[in-house]
């Protein structure tokens, strides 16, 4: 009797330490900012969805994880992450150098262009110096929209920036707002495609300078977690290979 | 001058949060609230001055109606006030063609007009409590002078009661301050705004807001400053008397 006590006390002690180094997750929280049509976004009857959220649960079955979703807004992000509101984020988050300092990646797994837009009476072909002079710009505070057009154009426009895309579609069907500069498909669901105003994109999609546009959208989690972010690298391989990765891609972008 | 700034920058060097750009970000911050909390203040208090006479009026048509403004501003959170002023007025139609809508197309005057009449309907009452609590020893040696109503208002009830107001419509000072944090949810770059960019460029929640903690802490101490001076001044009748 003595003897079982003493060997399961040891083997708790055992399980205590191994505990406080690297956790082995069998349940992942997933920060993710909503609305960002179509990449995450509730449907009419309040589900979660999207691109982010199919791909993630797709991802999480593969590993044999649980996978519980945390709403958090944009510009909390990332802090939310490092203090531990959450082990991972995926959404829509484009992997740059700035962002790799503060979190570890995981392989990209889509790359998504950013674009200008505005109202189609808005009379410019191309989005520089000269044209947006004067103009009202949109950006979503803390994304690499709001980096680009901050350090770019902030010395002939206003800017003005926003807790989240929602609100700034709201004041582009305002009028406050002459142009929104965001990522191209999340531009083309919420202001092309929707009917609430006339809206057209403005010059090419753009994705240089690498500096602010990135290596596509990945992963984040917190530096440490390197196991963790292997996991979902090679969970990524297998659903690209098995077709279930084309599958959700089609759901939400169509046949490419 | 070069001097100065070449000292600057040497100070701000080897950091990435403080830099003279970020630096710049809190002034533009400073500016804006700075105007913002001022102008509503003193248009607050302007409009709060006939409001709290109506409002202490024995008769219902003229009090009733500021009653009903006072209770719904101070009924409401300032954050929801803020919204409907800024999202809500949009939904008129054709408000874009009218002329008003170079005022509220701005982020500037939807906080504006928000904080005004929010700080109006606050300070209607605290004046409102003053007037009423007039000592009726004063009222009635304005009647035996035979003053008339307005001239007894002018030289006697509303002197005094702004003296007697004069602690709490500091406290609603320092109050509209802090509450101008909101303004940021409407683009507006402010104190607050400017730290939730940093913070969100930089990713550090701790260094931007400590440092416009700081800068509301210095505001609070100056209004505070300003309004013991004011109470010296005013209230120096009502210290305890020495030889």
């Amino acid at each position: 009797m003595k003897k079982l006590l003493s060997v399961s006390l040891i083997g708790l002690a055992v399980a205590a330490a191994s505990s406080a180094q690297a956790r082995d997750y069998d349940h992942v929280r997933i920060g993710v900012d909503v609305p960002y049509v179509p990449m995450e976004y509730r449907t009419a009857e309040g589900d979660l969805t999207g691109f982010d959220i199919d791909l993630g649960n797709a991802m999480c079955e593969q590993i044999g994880v649980t996978c519980e979703w945390i709403e958090q807004e944009w510009d909390g992000i990332i802090p939310g992450l490092l203090s531990r509101n959450y082990d991972a984020v995926m959404s829509s988050m484009t992997i740059n150098d700035e962002r790799r300092q503060q979190v570890l990646f995981s392989d990209p797994y889509i790359t998504m262009p950013s674009a200008w837009f505005a109202a189609s009476d808005l009379d410019i072909d191309e989005a520089n110096e000269e044209t947006l002079e004067g103009l009202t710009i949109g950006v979503q505070r803390g994304t690499l929209q709001d980096n680009y057009v901050t350090d770019n154009y902030s010395s002939v426009a206003d800017i003005s920036r926003y807790s989240t895309a929602d609100d700034m579609v709201l004041d582009m069907d305002a009028q406050r707002l002459d142009i929104v500069f965001l990522d191209f498909p999340i531009g083309q669901s919420t202001l092309v495609e929707n009917d609430n105003g006339d809206y057209t994109i403005v010059g090419e999609q753009i994705t240089q300078p690498k500096e602010y546009f990135g290596d596509g959208f990945g992963i984040a989690f917190r530096q440490r977690d390197e196991a963790l972010a292997e996991k979902f690298n090679e969970a990524l391989a297998t659903l690209k290979e098995d077709g279930t990765y084309d599958e959700i891609f089609a759901r939400y972008f169509g046949e490419e | 001058m070069p001097d100065i700034s070449a000292w600057f920058n040497d100070l701000l060097s080897g950091n990435l949060i403080f830099t003279p750009t970020t630096m710049g970000y809190y002034w533009t911050g400073l500016v804006t609230t700075t105007q913002l909390v001022f102008l509503s203040l003193v248009i607050g208090l302007v409009l709060a001055v006939p409001l709290a006479i109506m409002r202490s009026s024995r008769r219902k048509w003229i009090s009733l109606p500021v009653y009903v403004y006072t209770y719904v501003f101070r009924g409401t959170p300032l954050l929801v006030q803020l919204y409907i002023i800024y999202y809500g007025v949009v939904f008129f139609d054709g408000i874009q063609q009218s002329f008003l809508w170079p005022i509220f197309r701005e982020a500037f005057y939807p906080a504006l007009i928000a904080f005004t009449l929010n700080t109006a309907a606050y300070t209607t009452e605290i004046f409102r409590g003053a007037i009423k609590s007039t000592p009726k020893g004063e009222i009635e040696a304005a009647r035996a002078y035979g003053m008339s109503q307005s001239l007894m208002m002018r030289r006697i009830i509303i002197p005094s009661a702004f003296r007697r107001a004069l602690p709490a419509y500091g406290n609603e000072v320092i109050f509209m301050l802090h509450a101008s944090a909101i303004a940021s949810v409407v683009t507006l770059m402010d104190l607050t705004g400017a730290a939730r960019y940093v913070y969100s460029r930089f990713y550090t929640p701790f260094e931007p807001f400590l440092f416009v903690a700081l800068i509301y802490l210095c505001l609070t101490f100056a209004i505070l400053f300003f309004f013991r001076f004011l109470e010296k001044k005013l209230l120096a009748h009502l210290k305890p008397q020495t030889l």
